[in-house]
């Protein structure tokens, strides 16, 4: 067995910093794989939250040599031989301690967005019609496993802080699901873009480039909720039509 | 229950980050060849000269509205040669047919959903790469002028598929060559044009295509012909027109680098054969 090194953020405000352990890895191990094991032999102390080891549970979110990862998908052979690994908590949230940081800032932000609302049912035993077509559309957006990571890497919230005025991608994923779905009946863009300010999303596509889900957030998400929103506020031609369209 | 706040990391310093590898590339690739594609098309639009070779148009200058000022005819204007009533030059600098029409393609890539992201990074550093520090504290996104403009995207997505209708047009005109012994501008003006194909034809064509596989990839264009719709099966176009535009949409980057190369290429290879410094050589 090879011993490798890792540098790992402990500690909490001022006191944050970086402590080298090393330990032995093997074939196969994950990040996750060699906390534990550092957890079980030298840092029994070490805070770091975790469920599923599968990808699935999103409670793993790290960065990972410096990129948001979901630390049990992330295969140590994948990563550099010669030089220790680093593993820091996600920078976008506040941090608790060590590795577990505070995101039930996420909790309250879905909270405020508009819920699902639909329309009434097509038949009387209370169900609808839908083409499955028209849902497969959301059914990518509904794989979001809520880890996190997209916010973390938007630099909105990574390095702007504009938590106050900012959804984040997820919620902007999310808001797409409800928006596009065939059956719902709300309107939540004036929210998006008032509340939710998705302009300020400058489409720099590193939310999508670390989803461990592999959802398209900026192509099949975003942009199609600026559009959404460019329809109903700034194209003069659309707002024309539909004033001249017959009301269903 | 109270909730006690609790402090955001400390933000990080311009370029800091625990990245490994080059992260600073693929922006430094950006700026260097959207960088080189500025300079070029610019030092070419303000050439005014050399812009068509016989049958062959620049598509830095196509629509060729009027020949450019004191240029003899080329025989691919739409209006004839420069208007009196039109300056020449402003403030010392030259006004040539490229500036009449440059503003079109040039809104389109500018306000293109995928470039926006790529020169945000590469030219302005907000962010330069993924999880890595700002120079700037301040942001404002594109909530605010002069940014929200990038709205409009939607109108240069019209004028742009315009463009490709016309430089489909070129490419057809460049399959029609002047007898031995006439100029185009007389051959085409005797109708006396042959028909015939040489490098630069397949070099007009392939730009078109690829300014089409582009344009018609663009996400403003996948939202009119469907995205808009929550039901995709009921829009005006169909489910197929709006599958067709997603599968062009999901490499929009690579159409947007590759038409981006061609248009240059495409108007340095009609310079050099316009210059005589290339020969451009007849397949028929």
């Amino acid at each position: 067995m090879a011993q490798r090194e890792f540098r790992i953020q402990r500690g909490s405000g001022d006191d944050a910093h970086l402590e080298t352990y090393t330990t032995d890895v093997g074939e196969g191990m994950v990040v996750l794989d060699a906390v534990h094991q550092i957890q079980a032999e030298s840092a029994p102390d070490l805070a770091c939250r975790w469920n599923c080891k599968a990808g699935k549970c999103g409670s793993c979110s790290a960065e990972v040599n410096g990129m948001p990862k979901l630390m049990c998908m992330t295969r140590l052979e994948d990563l550099p031989e010669d030089q220790p690994v680093t593993i820091e908590p996600i920078r976008a949230f506040p941090l608790m301690r060590d590795l577990v940081t505070d995101v039930s800032w996420n909790f309250r932000v879905k909270e405020k967005i508009k819920p699902f609302a639909p329309r009434k049912p097509d038949n009387e035993d209370g169900s609808w019609n839908m083409q499955q077509d028209d849902v497969e559309r959301v059914q990518e957006f509904r794989k979001c496993i809520e880890c996190f990571l997209c916010q973390d890497v938007c630099h909105v919230l990574r390095d702007h802080h504009l938590h106050d005025e900012f959804y984040g991608p997820r919620f902007y994923v999310y808001s797409a699901a409800l928006e596009m779905h065939p059956l719902d009946t709300e309107n939540r863009l004036e929210q998006l873009k008032d509340d939710g300010n998705i302009g300020y999303c400058n489409i720099t596509k590193c939310c999508t480039k670390v989803c461990p889900e592999h959802i398209t957030i900026t192509d099949n998400a975003i942009i199609p909720l600026k559009e959404r929103i460019v329809d109903e506020y700034y194209d003069p031609i659309t707002k024309l039509f539909k004033m001249f369209k017959p009301k269903k | 229950m109270t909730r006690t706040p609790i402090q955001l990391p400390q933000q990080r310093q311009f370029g800091e980050t625990s990245r490994l590898g080059a992260w600073w590339l693929q922006p430094l690739l950006v700026f260097l060849g959207l960088g080189a594609f500025i300079v070029y098309s610019t030092w070419a639009a303000f050439q005014g000269a050399y812009y068509a070779s016989g049958p062959y148009l620049s598509p830095m200058y196509s629509p060729l509205i009027w020949e450019g000022a004191g240029q003899a005819t080329s025989g691919h204007n739409w209006l004839g040669h420069w208007p009196d009533w039109l300056p020449a030059a402003v403030v010392g600098l030259p006004i040539t047919p490229a500036f009449l029409i440059l503003w079109a393609p040039g809104g389109f890539r500018f306000t293109c959903y995928y470039y926006r992201g790529a020169y945000y990074k590469a030219f302005w550093a907000d962010p330069i790469s993924c999880a890595v520090g700002e120079p700037r504290k301040s942001y404002w996104g594109e909530r605010k002028f002069p940014l929200i403009l990038q709205n409009i995207h939607r109108y240069f997505f019209y004028v742009a598929a315009l463009f490709i209708v016309i430089l489909t047009y070129d490419a057809l005109v460049a399959m029609w060559f002047p007898p031995e012994g006439m100029t185009y501008a007389q051959a085409h003006e005797a109708h006396a044009l042959e028909f015939g194909f040489g490098i630069g034809t397949l070099v007009l064509i392939v730009n078109p295509v690829l300014l089409g596989l582009y344009t018609f990839g663009c996400h403003s264009f996948r939202h009119i012909i469907g995205g808009h719709k929550d039901c995709v099966t009921k829009a005006p176009a169909g489910k197929k027109a709006y599958e067709c535009v997603s599968c062009l949409n999901k490499r929009h980057m690579l159409y947007a680098w590759m038409s981006l190369f061609w248009v240059g290429f495409t108007d340095f290879y009609v310079r050099m054969c316009a210059m005589g410094y290339w020969t451009d050589l007849r397949i028929f």
